[in-house]
């Protein structure tokens, strides 16, 4: 193809983005698209994937058989929103060993906050009341995406994910609205999740790679710093109504604005987390390479029956 | 306790139910692949949701002022009555698959008689089980069949674990006291009667998965009369952890 009539495809296609059309995995799309695309949900699976282990967890010390099995459920909801993202991204021209081996290698990466432990059942609300609430935001507007597969997939997640977050509350509530023990494992639990979870959100729009041309694709609409002002002024209210504090001396409503002000992040904290040095990162990879591992022997086993059903399907027909 | 049978009987049905739906739930997000942890996972689920109506309905036979939570996880290891089966470890995914298809196969018969229990309440726990446990049996079986029939070394991984887990069947058949007392009433199943049938039935499954049924063996009972294997301890440290951590609160 030559040079022109590849710049003609690519003003077709940005005029179809242009026009909120979507892009199909058969339509042609220009290479640093369909990259992008890989890399971006590939991220969100491995996302989920990994996120079921902090949560995993707290499955065999849930305080009760109701919370043991909505626990289950939610880890399980995490499950399959990790296979329809790959299934999705499969869509692009990547299969999903390839993608695991990416995770896997430490190539490709997943959000960071999963590299933060769970230690107390509190975390189990922290985690639904701001982890998912921090996601909703990011991911609420990807239902718009361009990409179709992913705009579908992103339609289903958020409404789960919304579940979670007011499931996760509700774990907060219950705590805060409990013994004096129970109160203070909930605010230790914010203490030790607040920050991250606005990290979670990205580095700040100086810092960010991605986004001119994301917005463009609009695989992202709202700059990281907006999505993290949104997400703070939706949450600081539901502390103030759990009678938490929120751990930063520097939170201020600002009349003129109509938002709270808030500290500095400590943006080296977050990088040294993204780089593999968080409290978890070796635990949740190892975790996830084991798993893989002990379980190919039963892939290949699962493979070699299959063969021998389809060839005596052959020999029966023969 | 006015139907002091009645609730051991309850309980002897719901706690394997909550022991292997523990086991399982352990072994969340580390599974061979997504499809599996999404199915093991799905399965606890099941388990865990029976074990609730089962409690909540001895709650009621209870005199006590009890909650489903104080049963599940405010008793001594002595007074668990579930099977030894079902609590034995996650060796490896043919253990799983393994202690998986050995007791679905009892569970699925065992809850067919039991919907026709002149006690409404399990006939309807029943009914609405035995939905879940064919999907549980179709799962694990149809993983012993791949892994017994798969690869060589499948193959030895899953006769392995069916070697191992052998022993722990006879034990689904024996009738306790409170068993005796509700059949005798027609509330209960005389579980006895279904051994002829499980063997025949898991013995053909085996063959199908080129896979040999041990002979010969003795066998290890005593999950149902509260004597357990030493995981058993481990399992409930695990379990009963915030509920001993924490007393009288709600969650």
């Amino acid at each position: 193809m030559s040079n022109e009539q590849i710049k003609s495809l690519e003003e077709i296609f940005e005029a179809r983005i242009a026009r909120d059309e979507k892009i199909e995995p058969k339509d042609w799309m220009p290479e640093k698209y369909r990259k992008t695309h890989i890399r971006q949900i590939s991220q969100h699976a491995h996302s989920e994937i990994v996120g079921m282990l902090p949560e995993g967890n707290w499955i065999s010390r849930a305080p009760s058989l109701r919370r043991k099995a909505a626990l289950l459920a939610k880890v399980q909801d995490e499950a399959g929103h990790g296979l329809y993202l790959y299934s999705a991204c499969e869509t692009l021209g990547i299969s999903r060993i390839e993608l695991y081996d990416q995770l896997h290698s430490g190539k490709a990466k997943y959000s960071s906050i999963f590299n933060y432990p769970t230690l107390t059942w509190a975390d189990m609300g922290a985690v639904g009341w701001l982890v998912d609430g921090a996601a909703i935001i990011n991911q609420v507007p990807l239902c718009n995406t361009s990409f179709g597969p992913y705009a579908r997939a992103m339609v289903r997640v958020c409404k789960e994910e919304s579940f979670h977050q007011r499931q996760g509350f509700e774990i907060m509530l219950k705590l805060c609205n409990g013994s004096k023990q129970q109160k203070d494992m909930a605010q230790d639990a914010l203490n030790r999740w607040w920050w991250p979870s606005l990290m979670m959100l990205g580095p700040t729009d100086a810092e960010s790679v991605h986004t001119e041309q994301s917005m463009k694709w609009k695989l992202k609409r709202k700059s990281n710093d907006d999505l993290r002002q949104q997400f703070i002024d939706q949450t600081v209210p539901q502390a103030d109504l759990l009678g938490l504090t929120i751990p930063d001396p520097d939170l201020k409503f600002n009349e003129q604005t109509g938002s709270y002000d808030f500290g500095t992040i400590d943006w080296d904290e977050f990088w040294q987390v993204v780089k593999g040095h968080g409290p978890c990162n070796k635990q949740r990879i190892s975790a996830r390479v084991a798993a893989w591992d002990n379980g190919s022997w039963v892939r290949d086993a699962a493979m070699a029956h299959a063969a021998k059903k389809e060839a005596l399907k052959i020999k029966i027909a023969i | 306790m006015k139907n002091e049978n009645l609730y051991n009987y309850i309980l002897g049905i719901a706690d394997n139910s909550l022991i292997l739906g523990q086991r399982l739930g352990e072994l969340c997000g580390h599974g061979p692949s997504l499809e599996t942890d999404i199915a093991g996972t799905n399965i606890s689920l099941d388990l865990i949701g029976q074990t609730r109506s089962y409690y909540q309905y001895a709650t009621k036979i209870s005199e006590q002022e009890k909650t489903e939570d104080d049963i599940a996880f405010l008793r001594i290891e002595r007074e668990y009555k579930n099977v030894l089966l079902v609590e034995q470890p996650n060796t490896h995914f043919g253990y799983v698959m393994g202690r998986q298809y050995l007791f679905d196969v009892y569970h699925l018969m065992m809850l067919q008689q039991l919907q026709f229990s002149k006690d409404e309440t399990l006939a309807a726990i029943a009914k609405k089980g035995i939905k879940e446990v064919s999907y549980h049996k179709r799962f694990s079986g149809d993983w012993v069949k791949r892994l017994g029939d798969g690869t060589a070394e499948s193959t030895a991984k899953m006769q392995e674990a069916i070697n191992d887990l052998w022993r722990f069947t006879a034990e689904l058949f024996d009738m306790t006291d409170a068993d005796t007392a509700m059949a005798l009433e027609g509330k209960g199943v005389d579980v006895s009667k279904l051994k002829e049938g499980y063997y025949k039935e898991v013995t053909a499954l085996l063959e199908e998965a080129t896979l040999t049924a041990p002979e010969g063996m003795y066998f290890s009972r005593g999950g149902k009369k509260g004597v357990h294997s030493e995981h058993m301890g481990y399992l409930l440290a695990d379990m009963q952890y915030m509920q001993r951590t924490y007393p009288n609160m709600e969650w």
